[in-house]
């Protein structure tokens, strides 16, 4: 038996790299291609389309004849001349008021619902519905609560002596009510976020507050608040990029506006595209947006080693 | 005395967590009364009669009970073709991107290859890219390709698999110990036998969770088809719903009955899949 074995090994060990190199390549080769289809998906449906949208910024283009170039002159339009692109920016910052609001209101209710309480999968369900529902049934029924004559709303401030605006055609109610409805809706992703993080928080710390003797607020502000602090950093990031590219709920609701007082920059660039078929200038419009989302996301980040606790 | 101090701080203890405890249901109940009067407002007008939704004081219960608004969302608009095209579109897409997208994620996760940080780090960047900038772009390649007006561009992109997808099931199995890999190799698996075998069940929960994501987004999704297409025929779901607007304006009646029945299955998606969804979200990386 003994030498048996010892033979194997003499035989095995010159061969091993050998082995050992083709199984990596293997190994190279399906990892490869697991990962060729997302990939190919990236460069085919993102980083062509994005190229070729830098190009198109720097064209007059619509679509069915072809672009002639014209150098800065869509930035120049863009940023000089266009006062409509200033009030859609301007727009857009005012509808993302709604986002410290709804990370705020949202963190209320799951720790409400952190609690041992009954019915906890019936208030879950009422909280979550908005976020199940579709966009388009969502946006109908609020365009209606928000009618000024018939709506649920102004009756209901009514019934307690208040005269409600004409909400969605007020220049001055149109954007707080759209910004109503947008925290309305997002509640039920911030709120399970939430209930997932503090789920997770380590018991432990509490109980040594508790033999410390501190009293509710203080276990709320300095365990709670940075256990929890990474997921507060993914809702801030995630709802910043999505309401800085929020425009569905505002082409339903309120059709920009009255008089463009709820056009956010991405309906205008919309427009622009797809409306006057103004193909370089949105495409100028994108990267502009794009380029103040990715200013303001780096900023998060920078700032976030200063309150967020991994 | 000291004893007598300390049943006092017990017995504060307690009545403040009642306290607490009131307070937080009725702060629950009001916030979720909030949330779902909308919708039940949403049945009730759904079974009205085109001029009892202007009645002042508004009634929640319908005098006059017109369960006929519900036969003619499907008589005088197609609510029906538009779910039969809502639903070819996105189960097709919602399975193949899965594959596509947990394979990379196993690949990402527990193989080694040389680049493999960097195209994964190209992939997430595509999250952060505001997706309107591509949109033109798309839009031409998707035209001069002859998709226009087809499901083509609804469908094909999500077939190679999504970067979010990817990141979410990447974190996923990043939790799974490589051992299991390696007595799999030992016992002569192949690397794609490994996740079919091995990982896919593993991760079941982080891939029905992902699933349902999917399913929800293209049901809700308004902005594609809107782009994509036109001819009434192919319409989905949600561009019929946004239709009933234009044609039927003065009739909220049937605009309702349509949107309660497009929420019918979701809503029971979100029942049977509350659970699996909650745990998937808390076992991946999410949870900080």
């Amino acid at each position: 038996m003994k030498p048996e074995i010892s033979t194997e090994t003499k035989v095995q060990s010159p061969k091993k790299p050998l082995r050992k190199r083709f199984n990596i390549k293997e190994e190279y080769l399906w990892g490869y291609l697991f990962v060729l289809p997302p990939i190919l998906g990236f460069m085919l449906f993102a980083f062509l389309p994005m190229l070729f949208s830098i190009y198109v910024s720097f064209t007059a283009f619509d679509l069915y004849n072809p672009a002639v170039f014209n150098g800065l002159d869509n930035y120049k339009r863009l940023l000089f001349e266009d006062d409509l692109f200033r009030k859609t920016i301007i727009n857009t910052f005012y509808a993302a008021l709604g986002i410290p609001l709804s990370i705020v209101l949202s963190l209320i209710i799951a720790m409400a619902l952190n609690q041992k309480i009954k019915g906890l999968s019936f208030f879950r369900t009422a909280f979550f519905l908005p976020t199940v529902c579709s966009i388009v049934a969502l946006t109908l029924l609020w365009r209606w609560i928000f009618n000024s004559d018939f709506g649920l709303l102004n009756i209901m401030l009514g019934s307690i002596g208040i005269d409600g605006p004409a909400w969605l055609s007020s220049e001055t109610w149109a954007m707080p009510a759209m910004i109503i409805q947008g925290v309305w809706s997002g509640l039920g992703m911030g709120m399970i976020l939430y209930l997932a993080a503090l789920q997770s928080v380590n018991p432990a710390l509490y109980e040594a507050a508790d033999i410390d003797g501190a009293n509710g607020w203080n276990k709320f502000r300095y365990i709670t608040i940075p256990s929890i602090s990474p997921t507060t950093f993914f809702l801030l990031i995630t709802s910043t990029i999505t309401a800085l590219q929020d425009f569905q709920r505002f082409m339903i609701m309120t059709e920009g506006g009255p008089n463009y007082a709820t056009t956010t920059v991405v309906y205008y660039l919309f427009l622009n595209a797809f409306r006057y078929m103004e193909m370089g200038y949105a495409s100028a419009m994108a990267w502009v947006l794009g380029l103040i989302i990715l200013v303001i996301t780096i900023i998060n980040f920078k700032l976030s080693k200063r309150w967020v606790h991994y | 005395m000291a004893q007598k101090v300390e049943v006092t701080w017990y017995q504060n203890r307690q009545k403040r967590a009642v306290i607490k405890r009131v307070f937080s249901y009725i702060f629950l109940t009001i916030g979720a009364a909030i949330m779902a009067l909308p919708f039940l407002w949403m049945v009730s007008t759904s079974l009205k009669s085109p001029g009892a939704i202007f009645t002042i004081p508004p009634e929640f219960i319908p005098r006059e009970w017109r369960w006929d608004n519900y036969v003619r969302v499907f008589t005088d608009a197609d609510l029906l073709l538009g779910f039969k095209n809502t639903l070819m579109i996105i189960i097709p897409t919602t399975i193949v991107g899965l594959f596509t997208s947990s394979l990379a994620a196993f690949a990402f996760a527990k193989m080694r290859f040389p680049g493999r940080d960097m195209l994964f780090f190209a992939l997430i960047a595509t999250m952060m890219l505001p997706g309107i900038v591509t949109l033109v772009p798309q839009f031409i390649i998707f035209r001069d390709l002859g998709w226009l007006d087809t499901f083509k561009p609804l469908m094909i992109p999500g077939m190679f698999g999504a970067a979010m997808a990817v990141f979410f099931l990447r974190q996923f199995f990043m939790t799974i110990p490589s051992d299991l890999i390696d007595a799999a190799k030992i016992d002569g698996l192949s690397y794609f036998g490994i996740f079919l075998k091995i990982m896919a069940p593993l991760a079941k929960p982080a891939i029905v969770t992902q699933g349902i994501l999917g399913l929800l987004a293209g049901y809700n999704d308004f902005m594609g088809p809107l782009i994509y297409l036109n001819s009434p025929e192919n319409f989905t779901l949600q561009l019929v719903l946004a239709s009933f607007r234009g044609y039927y304006t003065s009739e909220w009646t049937l605009i309702m009955a349509g949107s309660v029945l497009a929420l019918i299955p979701t809503l029971l998606a979100f029942f049977f899949a509350q659970k699996q969804l909650i745990e998937g979200i808390t076992m991946t990386g999410l949870k900080g």
